[in-house]
């Protein structure tokens, strides 16, 4: 058997296709009150363009295209690590009357 | 054979993360519930990545001798940049969120733009459709990493004016009808095997040299308050560059990734464009706020200025009370003061609430994020369709460091640059008092009839400083009365 991935132009735009509706549809549905988040969640999810940078750089067989690989994996942790901390951060911050908390911001020493 | 096991596992891998980010962006149409979101859309993140150092079981002929090196590399640069993209994450001020999202987005679209650059220089892309796509997504891709740049300098102050110069819209039309055309150069060199005017890689290098130029130029010219909707096209760009690019290395998880966050982009920044009653375009190509253009309607009335301390007692005795926070808000840091001040009033057995219009900020939902820093419960928040209809019934309507949000003339008025525009009907309330530091005009640069109403005072100060003369104006009035 063979598990290799295999996607063609028609197929490749179905696939488009069906995923800009979900994420037009998915996304239509976050409040207003969270699209900060929103955005930097949305941020985070194409940082999963390092798994494409890893795939190029161990593929890379110059020392041109080792260092362009670098720099893609470079970015695209970045991307992914700095999406994810900011979005957890901000998200931890939102609280009902109820749990109503103290402020989250750093005391001053 | 050999083969088989890694890529079933980096299959199930890739899909399982696919899954977890589209179930993850779901949870979040709630604050109960996105928490958890960001955490499985993690999970399914950092599945993918590990499971594509398995990609070393199948390299090609040429990499293999290179192969540990390879991996070495890409170990170093995923500690270094996730290192210091978390740290930097974790350490970064509310306030300054929107240019982090800025870099975080450029990163993506530089990481996206340099897998195109690893598959065109190594000449890998097969056959037309391929090529085109990958240079699509480098050339988006790179316009995103370096308009990036330019929007988090601008975010961050690096650079403080919109640079603009006449004819500039025709100069970047210019560049980019000859990055098109050197990318199609390249496409019909290579499908012909012909052999190209000046050699290949340099060919490739003018061609990501003028995509990054055309992302500074096309960023320059745009103003700050314009923000919010340049940071969404540039998310929505890095999605496209990723999904594209997604293709080319067959990688459906990308491309599914990617297109999500496409539309995501493109639906937050048609939403952005809307609240500003502009068309994209519109924001992208002409330069907003330069100066007043056109004859206003003149307005009646004064402006009158009262204390802080007195508009602080007012409000304690008022019934209801809704505030509009604007972007001076967090300019000057008053969002703490200004929860304090709330809680007074609460205690006191007033109503707030917030409400907030969509551009407040300088990206989506900023006031939101800042306002839930201070500690402010997210169900004294409204949105504009959500509260507008309440000003009417408002004793109180207190405007903090906002202007053209609450501009009538965008109701009223023909002749007014933001005519249209949706804006909170502060206005309506029996009682307005506006928080500002001076007597200037808003990003539109128009005067507020608001401010000139009969129902309207003007508290003049640092919103920081005024919301403390509020506080011990108020705090003064406990003591007195239990003395």
């Amino acid at each position: 058997m063979d598990f290799a991935i295999s996607i063609s132009g028609f197929v490749a735009l179905y696939v488009f296709m069906l995923a800009a509706f979900a994420g037009w549809v998915i996304i239509g549905h976050v409040p207003a009150i969270l699209h900060t988040p929103l955005m930097s969640g949305s941020n985070f999810v194409h940082g999963i363009v390092v798994v494409g940078g890893i795939f190029a750089l161990l593929n890379a067989s110059t020392t041109l295209e080792q260092g362009i690989g670098f720099f893609a994996v470079l970015l695209g942790a970045g991307n992914a690590a700095g999406g994810f901390a900011v979005t957890r951060r901000m998200l931890a911050m939102f609280q009902t009357s109820g749990t109503a908390a103290k402020p989250h911001h750093k005391k001053k020493v | 054979m050999f083969t088989m096991i890694p890529q079933l596992a980096i299959g199930i891998a890739d899909l399982a993360a696919a899954f977890l980010f589209m179930y993850g962006l779901q949870r979040m149409s709630s604050p109960a519930t996105a928490p958890s979101g960001i955490f499985v859309a993690g999970i399914g993140m950092a599945a993918a990545v590990l499971a594509s150092f398995l990609y070393a079981f199948d390299v090609s002929a040429a990499a293999q001798p290179h192969l540990l090196v390879n991996i070495s590399l890409a170990l170093i640069a995923l500690v270094l940049g996730g290192g210091a993209a978390w740290w930097s994450g974790k350490t970064v001020a509310m306030t300054a969120m929107p240019q982090m999202v800025a870099l975080y987005n450029g990163m993506g679209g530089g990481a996206a733009g340099a897998i195109a650059a690893v598959e065109l220089f190594g000449a890998k892309a097969q056959g037309s459709t391929q090529l085109v796509v990958t240079l699509l997504g480098a050339l988006i891709g790179a316009v995103s990493l370096s308009g990036s740049l330019i929007a988090w300098a601008k975010l961050d102050g690096v650079i403080t004016k919109p640079l603009r110069v006449k004819g500039q819209q025709y100069f970047n039309m210019a560049v980019l009808l000859v990055l098109l055309a050197v990318g199609g150069y390249i496409v019909f060199v290579t499908t012909r095997g012909s052999d190209p005017l000046i050699a290949m890689p340099s060919l490739l290098a003018v061609f990501f040299g003028l995509a990054l130029i055309f992302g500074v130029l096309m960023t320059l010219p745009i103003g700050g308050a314009d923000m919010p909707v340049v940071i969404s096209i540039y998310n929505a760009f890095t999605g496209l560059a990723v999904g594209l690019e997604g293709f080319v290395l067959q990688n459906p998880a990308l491309m599914i990734a990617g297109m999500v966050v496409g539309a995501a982009g493109m639906l937050l920044t048609l939403l952005m464009a809307k609240a500003m009653n502009r068309s994209v375009a519109n924001v992208l190509f002409t330069n907003f706020g330069d100066a007043p253009k056109q004859k206003q309607s003149a307005i009646k009335g004064s402006l009158k200025p009262v204390d802080a301390g007195d508009a602080g007692i007012f409000m304690r005795y008022a019934k209801e009370v809704i505030i509009v926070p604007g972007y001076g808000l967090a300019v000057a840091q008053g969002q703490q003061k200004l929860y304090e001040f709330v809680k007074l009033l609460q205690a006191a057995g007033v109503v707030v609430k917030f409400a907030i219009h969509p551009v407040a900020g300088r990206m989506p939902g900023q006031m939101d994020v800042l306002l839930a820093e201070a500690g402010v419960p997210y169900d004294l928040i409204f949105q504009l369709d959500d509260i507008n209809d309440e000003f009417a019934n408002a004793d109180v309507a207190l405007v903090i460091g906002a202007n053209d949000v609450v501009n009538p003339a965008a109701r009223n008025d023909k002749s007014s640059p933001i005519f249209g525009m949706p804006i909170l009907n502060a206005d309506k309330a029996k009682k307005v008092y506006v928080v500002k530091r001076g007597q200037g005009k808003g990003y539109a640069g128009i005067v507020n009839a608001l401010f000139y109403g009969d129902n309207c005072d003007m508290v003049y100060g640092d919103a920081q400083a005024v919301l403390v003369k509020m506080i011990e104006a108020v705090r003064g009035l406990g003591t007195a009365a239990a003395a």
